[in-house]
């Protein structure tokens, strides 16, 4: 049957809320007696805590707590459990939280801080990879191996700075090597970056006196805050309340838990009153997750015909000073270092590092940016190098169905070519008859699969009303990449409604069913599914009734805008609205009762990795593969680089919202043009150099390129209506497919992000003439 | 030090006693509970915060209450009649020009100060006068669109 929601551009539900200034985002909570939370940060990279005497800031009128790692030594984590709520007896990086005030106002809060007397004993920082790595190094975590993780997933090597290795082995690399024509090796950098959602970071806590305790917390996971807060405190569960209200941006830095359990661990004390930590645009920068730095060393053997045949990498993380989150993304990147190209043999080893710099973590791509910042260079190089076109060599070797990623799994519903062709269509790739004076083209590709435990489950709940209209009940954030207009087309779409007759909530752990957490671009994929059972379960019992009431078997029987009639348009109709509440009879008895739906989701046969190859049948749920191109122009004066177009395609299995789908792949652009020509966490002695808007630049409306965006669409089998995940992926390659385009323009290539003036500049003095 | 201030915002007349030290934008969210207005960096740096003062685009951030003393302010809430979206605020929902909303209350008063101003502006003009609105979602484009569309229909040439 056709279609009549799904796949067409709806605006988004929560447009007209969020544009009459109405939506409600954490700060803006507001309850009677709520006390206000500053946080004491350490000034060092890393040091010994001798002694914290908070005494005369408690004894300050007006202050109703004082916390430290003295007072709370719950610990948190995702993947391996080694971040301390407040730091327990040393700090690790410039920016930890050592204690915090809870008082009635905010100005009372920063004077307590000032009374807070913290004795240090400096330790020798380990402030880059070089020196984490090196024999004897000081160790940011001395008991990593007593830290509890995920066994046969995760491997920390003991008494080192790295807390994950994760190996892939695939076919023979030697062979591979002795096989190829030439080799080429390089190595590419990613410095740490902050994500910049222009809402910071923010929560409220309250315990009642029953013990119960509510989190209202700008987060992508409630459940995941609730599980973890669970772990920390030694708590139920369902003794925990976690809502999210609006969440102004997420892209990762919102994952997990943050700032919750410092908020917790106060209103604990402080009971029943509300605390409230709102954090500061600078605590943001130094003190919440960053994106991981990385040192990416590819070494790839290929033939004179432009196959590549093998691949060594060396994945580096700078992981910060906890990476309870970073762990995975060093797995995600081993699994995923054959990029979106099929290679016969591949050696990968990445490891996540501990350094005394701020704590690395998921940011939008999960690793994908950072990885595919050196594999589309390493090609392109190899293209030059050959005197091939750059879309041919990828063209070549792009992974098509059949082909074998680095884990061995055999891939199928492919589209990535097309993606590739279609890019390089958009943005003219082969018009070098119009090639200007230090103009050029550059084209990048991309694949990403959402980095979940095979476990990772979403649920639907779905009320109908007495009007006829039905709630779709999820725990998924709306943290801005419209999940909740495109949950409702999926309802909808099953159940014929308008869209008008669909409302949807933000989470509420006590109302809402389980959502393992807004990340992985995996709502519209593992919620979707789940919405799209409920809707199917109220639609089977809406129709059983009906059937009753018509006489007229279930399958004879369709929804159209809510109205229940025979497909053949005879006979009597009847609605969702009559049948809501259940069937009444002619006799004026009722059956049945309120009509609700349920629904789950739980990818099928997500397989675990072999520990010393990485081999594994499946890894994720589903591949999504991308192309981007831009066109840029370079003041060789000055170094400047100017974007002018970015052409971008992915294959996305189904459009459901072609109008959200553009804003995603738009905003995606934008935010890997930012990262490539600007953005960089700047330290010096591990401290945050930068951290305002003012030295840490993101690009602005100012710089915005033609941008020129496709779909592709190869369904996916499990997908709902066919649909992959793809809104983390749209900045992945732009930064990649830039520095392409700059070698094109002038001839230099750009290995270390951010592509500034000065690199480019000194790239183009020292390019033989 | 404290001082009485009377001001009107979104047209409605207020006096109020603030500290010589208090924001704007702390006067409309603490005081007024007008929490449309949203504290981005409190730097003037990104714009989130955008009301207008006397018709001119302004940080609430970098404003002292006694400087509006007198003055008009509107804020997002002032941009709609009751419940029904203006011109400007239902482009931006039909053209795609809000994801998660954060900025968008700085964005529209922004573009309501341009369009004020200027009922035909060039997308270079639309560019210039949100530069200083940062957004982490949207990419801009969609944002670009919608003031052009709310813009006169001559408008939106390139």
């Amino acid at each position: 049957m056709e279609n009549t929601v799904v796949g067409k551009s709806y605006p988004r539900l929560d447009g007209p809320v969020k544009a009459l200034g109405a939506a409600k985002y954490v700060a803006d909570l507001k309850m009677p007696n709520m006390l206000h939370v500053k946080v004491l940060r350490s000034p060092h990279p890393h040091a010994r805590i001798v002694r914290i005497d908070s005494s005369k800031a408690a004894a300050l009128p007006g202050v109703r707590a004082v916390l430290s790692g003295q007072d709370c030594q719950a610990m948190l984590g995702l993947y391996l459990i080694d971040r301390p709520i407040f730091a327990i007896d040393k700090v690790r990086f410039v920016g930890e939280p050592v204690a915090a005030v809870a008082a009635t106002n905010l100005r009372l809060a920063a004077q307590a801080l000032a009374l807070i007397a913290v004795e240090y004993e400096l330790l020798p920082p380990v402030l880059d990879l070089a020196t984490a790595l090196a024999k004897d190094a000081p160790l940011v975590h001395e008991k990593l191996h007593e830290y509890a993780h995920i066994h046969n997933v995760f491997f920390p090597v003991p008494h080192t700075n790295i807390s994950n290795h994760s190996k892939i082995r695939k076919g023979d690399v030697n062979l591979g090597f002795s096989q190829s024509d030439y080799i080429y090796e390089a190595t590419y950098r990613v410095p740490q970056m902050q994500h910049v959602p222009i809402e910071a970071h923010g929560a409220v806590a309250q315990m009642d006196m029953t013990g119960k305790v509510t989190i209202w917390s700008g987060c992508q996971s409630p459940n995941a805050v609730r599980k973890l807060a669970a772990v920390a405190f030694n708590l139920p569960e369902g003794r925990i309340r976690v809502i999210t209200p609006q969440v102004g941006g997420g892209f990762g830095g919102k994952a997990g838990i943050g700032i919750e359990g410092m908020v917790m661990a106060l209103a604990m004390r402080v009971a029943p009153y509300p605390v409230r930590l709102i954090l500061e645009r600078e605590e943001v920068f130094c003190g919440t997750a960053v994106r991981q730095g990385l040192q990416a060393t590819i070494k790839t053997g290929y033939t004179k015909e432009g196959r590549l045949l093998a691949q060594e990498a060396d994945l580096i993380w700078d992981g910060g000073a906890y990476t309870e989150y970073g762990v995975n993304i060093v797995r995600a990147a081993a699994y995923s270092s054959a990029g979106p190209y099929d290679i016969a043999h591949l050696k990968t080893d990445s490891y996540c590092v501990y350094t005394n710099t701020p704590v690395g973590g998921p940011f939008r791509g999960f690793g994908m940016g950072e990885l595919h910042w050196a594999l589309e260079q390493q090609i392109d190089v190899i293209a030059a190098k050959l005197g091939m076109d750059p879309v041919a060599i990828r063209l070549q070797n792009a992974a098509r169905d059949g082909s074998t990623n680095a884990t061995g799994e055999v891939l199928v519903g492919v589209g990535l070519d097309k993606c590739i062709n279609e890019a390089a269509r958009l943005i003219g790739m082969d018009s070098i008859s119009e090639k200007k004076l230090h103009h050029g083209k550059g084209l990048a590709c991309m694949v990403k699969g959402p980095s979940t435990p095979g476990t990772a489950a979403s649920s639907a709940f779905i009320k109908v009303n007495e009007d006829g209209s039905i709630n779709v009940t999820i725990s998924s954030a709306e943290i801005g990449q419209g999940m909740q207009t495109v949950m409702a087309q999926i309802a909808a779409e099953e159940l014929g409604l308008p869209m008008e007759m669909v409302h949807i909530n933000t989470p509420d752990t006590d109302y809402s069913p389980y959502e393992w957490q807004t990340v992985a671009s995996r709502i519209t994929y593992s919620t979707g599914n789940a919405v799209q059972r409920a809707a199917r379960e109220a639609r089977g019992k809406l129709l059983a009734m009906a059937s009753e009431k018509l006489e007229s078997p279930p399958e004879s029987l369709t929804i159209v805008r809510g109205v229940i009639a025979r497909r053949d348009g005879i006979g009597p109709t009847t609605s969702i609205k009559e049948l809501a509440l259940g069937l009444s009879l002619p006799t004026g008895a009722g059956r049945g009762g309120p009509v609700m739906g349920t629904g789950y989701f739980i990818p099928d046969g997500i397989h675990g990795m072999d520990p010393e190859t990485g081999q594994t049948p499946k890894v994720t749920s589903h591949w999504t593969f991308g192309a981007q191109a831009a066109e840029v122009a370079v003041d060789v004066e000055t170094g400047k680089v100017n974007v002018l177009r970015v052409s971008a395609v992915y294959d996305t299995g189904f459009v459901l919202n072609p109008l959200l789908a553009l804003g995603q792949v738009e905003g995606g652009i934008m935010q890997g043009l930012s990262v490539a020509l600007y953005e960089e966490l700047q330290l010096s002695q591990g401290q945050v150099k930068n951290p305002s808007f003012v030295d840490y630049k993101i690009a602005t409306a100012a710089e915005l390129p033609e941008m020129l965006v496709g779909f592709v669409e190869t369904p996916l089998d499990d997908g709902p209506y066919g649909a992959r995940g793809f809104g983390e992926h749209t900045m992945v390659p732009t930064a990649p497919a830039i520095a392409n385009a700059i070698f094109n323009a002038v001839g230099v290539r750009i290995v270390d992000l951010p592509i500034t003036p000065e690199k480019v500049l000194a790239a183009l003095r020292a390019k033989p003439k | 030090m404290q001082r009485k201030i009377a001001f009107t915002v979104n047209q409605q007349q207020v006096e109020i006693v603030v500290d010589t030290f208090e924001r704007l934008i702390d006067v409309l969210r603490e005081r007024l509970d007008l929490t449309g207005t949203k504290e981005g960096c409190g730097g003037g740096e990104c714009g989130a915060c955008t009301v207008l003062l006397d018709g001119e685009s302004i940080n609430s951030c970098l404003v002292l209450a006694v400087e509006v003393d007198g003055k008009a302010v509107r804020t997002v809430e002032g941009l709609s009649n009751y419940l029904e979206l203006d011109k400007l605020q239902q482009a931006f929902v039909n053209e795609g020009a809000i994801q998660c909303g954060f900025c968008t209350p700085g964005m529209l008063m922004s573009a309501r100060a341009l369009l004020d101003k200027n009922n035909e502006p060039t997308v270079a003009e639309i560019r210039e006068a949100i530069s200083g609105n940062l957004c982490r979602c949207t990419g801009y484009e969609r944002i670009v669109v919608a003031v052009s569309k709310a813009a006169r229909p001559a408008s939106a040439k390139a």
